[in-house]
């Protein structure tokens, strides 16, 4: 009962939250309702007992990724009388992105009403009393090594690619240079004079 | 005391009131710790700059956190015309839970937890990085420029500073085993000869004074505090705040740092194991161990505040980016190395392995856990193990 109640609170905050993510005027907000609607998810995976992709969930998307969306859209000086005038152009691509998605979770639930989440369990057995970190892991490093150290690369790449192309050479910065810093010595910044009276200090 | 709620109220409400009441016996001390600890704070900063520090109300100044918080709330809250209503609000209320929320899953004691949960590092590592909401919406929608600025230090300083953290804890995870706070305490056990503790491992002694590091700029307290530089930016993300939410922000921080303190006793320094594994020492409760442990890290904290210079910016990052990220990479290389090395590869008798149930497949994956592998399944099958 209590876990039906949880399940109903989670999901209608994902729905409300999402709706509302596309529904402000104002972008800060969207993204805060997006926060909201990744927190809630992550309830939802918790209900399902994959507690570690829920916390990955928290982690990853709220705790890093929607960070840095907000960092962007704080930022941005966004004209809303632009963005109503694009509304018309982009109308008939948006329509067809959605009627692409609502047949895909159309799909999806028949899919599910068949049965066929049953031979998924058949073919990838699970133990309950396996913690499903454990279980993700010896999955991940025994059979699908290959494939998760590929994913790992394909990450590098997209990683290094992304400084490569970001990286541009400034001149006329002066970056501090903390070793040369260490190295001085007081004889290199200063010297003992023997000086005459009466004359000037030649340096 | 569940179990006691649950015979006399059933078991739903029983499990609901009792879980209430734990978590009460936490917060409401906690705030009280809080209190104190500001208290502490400003005791230990002026015994350091030679000054007497607040000594007026209460004996030896005691009452002084309470005498400011009654101050605080009998201030006017104001609300600045231009600034965005609901999340100004929000913002010092979201940085007080998420203060309160990380210490659910902190063990004081051997049996005292409130959520003893299999993933609790990582629930760990979730809300500290929740925290940095706080700061940036309370300096979004103060609509100012000095705590715009102050978000947006925090935000990429809490980022940056977060990489490392995570690094530091595969470490200490990769030795212990597990993502559970009681596991990973227990595995400290005697862990060198007869001392409690990973931080006295050689090897995991510099992780714990990264950690450390990492600790005092997930909390921005000196000399990472650029996000409420008062020579720079007034006083920051709360530069608008007043009364209540002002001091919401002022026990969250200070609850952080505490979390953070005891995370550092919990992850290196034993938790509520004693120092020394000898009996007599079991005596004392557990509780008494964690909480000395957490007292000396805040006597660490507060010194760092009394004796270092601030940062600058880019130094900060610096820090974070091209020294403690290099770093705490190749220690994760060096700890897992030294574990592939000397402990043992296989899986250990009685595991339940997932996927692997035939020879062939133990030889494809696992080749050199030939021997291994039948104890393996006669585990598999001794725990009911369903295919």
């Amino acid at each position: 009962m209590i876990q039906a109640a949880a399940f109903y609170l989670f999901a209608t905050i994902v729905i409300a939250s999402g709706v509302m993510t596309i529904a402000s005027r104002n972008p800060v907000h969207s993204v805060l309702w997006l926060i909201l609607a990744f927190f809630n998810a992550a309830g939802l995976m918790l209900l399902l007992g994959a507690e570690f992709i829920a916390m990955l969930l928290v982690i990853v998307y709220v705790g890093a990724v929607a960070v840095l969306f907000l960092f962007v859209v704080m930022m941005l000086d966004v004209d809303f009388a632009e963005m109503r005038a694009g509304f018309a152009k982009y109308l008939p691509f948006g329509t067809l992105l959605a009627i692409v998605l609502l047949a895909e979770i159309v799909f999806a639930i028949a899919a599910w009403n068949a049965g066929s989440i049953a031979t998924g369990v058949r073919a990838a057995p699970t133990n309950a009393a396996v913690p499903n970190i454990e279980a993700l892991g010896t999955v991940l490093y025994t059979r699908y090594l290959y494939i998760f150290e590929g994913a790992g690369l394909v990450l590098l790449v997209a990683m290094i690619g992304a400084i490569v192309l970001t990286q541009r050479t400034r001149s006329g910065v002066r970056p501090q240079n903390v070793s040369a810093q260490v190295r001085r010595r007081p004889e290199d910044a200063t010297r003992n004079v023997n000086q005459p009276v009466g004359q000037g200090v030649e340096l | 005391m569940t179990e006691w709620f649950q015979g006399t109220l059933g078991y739903g409400l029983g499990w609901f009131t009792a879980t209430l009441i734990l978590i009460l016996m936490i917060a409401l001390p906690l705030m009280l710790a809080v209190a104190m600890i500001i208290y502490a704070d400003r005791k230990i900063w002026a015994a350091m700059a030679l000054r007497r520090g607040p000594n007026v109300v209460g004996p030896f100044g005691l009452l002084q956190s309470f005498a400011d918080g009654l101050k605080v709330f009998l201030k006017e809250t104001i609300i600045p015309s231009s600034a965005n209503r609901g999340l100004f609000l929000l913002a010092p209320i979201i940085t007080f839970t998420l203060a309160l929320i990380g210490w659910a899953v902190i063990p004081f004691g051997p049996d005292m937890v409130l959520a003893n949960i299999n993933v609790g590092l990582l629930y760990i590592l979730a809300v500290s990085s929740l925290s940095v909401y706080g700061v940036i919406i309370a300096g979004w929608a103060s609509a100012s420029k000095y705590p715009f600025y102050s978000a947006l230090r925090a935000a990429a300083q809490m980022v940056s500073y977060e990489v490392s953290v995570g690094f530091v804890l595969i470490a200490v995870i990769i030795w212990s085993g597990t993502f559970n706070l009681q596991g990973i305490i227990e595995a400290q056990r005697s862990h060198v000869w007869i001392i409690n503790g990973f931080g006295f491992n050689p090897l995991l002694f510099p992780m714990s004074v990264i950690f450390f590091i990492s600790a005092l700029a997930e909390t921005a307290r000196a000399p990472f505090d650029l996000t409420e530089a008062e020579s720079e930016l007034v006083a920051g993300f709360q530069t608008e705040y007043s009364s209540m939410s002002f001091a919401l922000f002022w026990l969250g921080e200070y609850g952080n740092v505490l979390l953070m303190c005891g995370l550092n006793a919990t992850l290196f320094w034993g938790g509520w194991l004693p120092p020394i594994d000898w009996a007599p020492l079991y005596a004392v409760p557990g509780i008494f161990w964690f909480f000395a442990k957490i007292l000396i890290f805040f006597f660490i904290f507060s010194w760092v505040k009394a004796t270092v210079p601030r940062f600058r910016y880019d130094q900060l990052m610096r820090l974070g980016w091209k020294i403690f990220l290099p770093i705490s990479l190749l220690w994760v290389f060096l700890v897992s190395g030294y574990m592939l090395a000397t402990k043992q590869q296989c899986p250990a008798d009685r595991s339940i392995l997932t996927r692997i149930t035939t020879e062939e497949e133990a030889d494809r994956y696992m080749p050199s856990c030939r021997t291994g592998m039948t104890n393996l399944r006669s585990g598999r099958l001794a725990a009911g193990a369903q295919s």
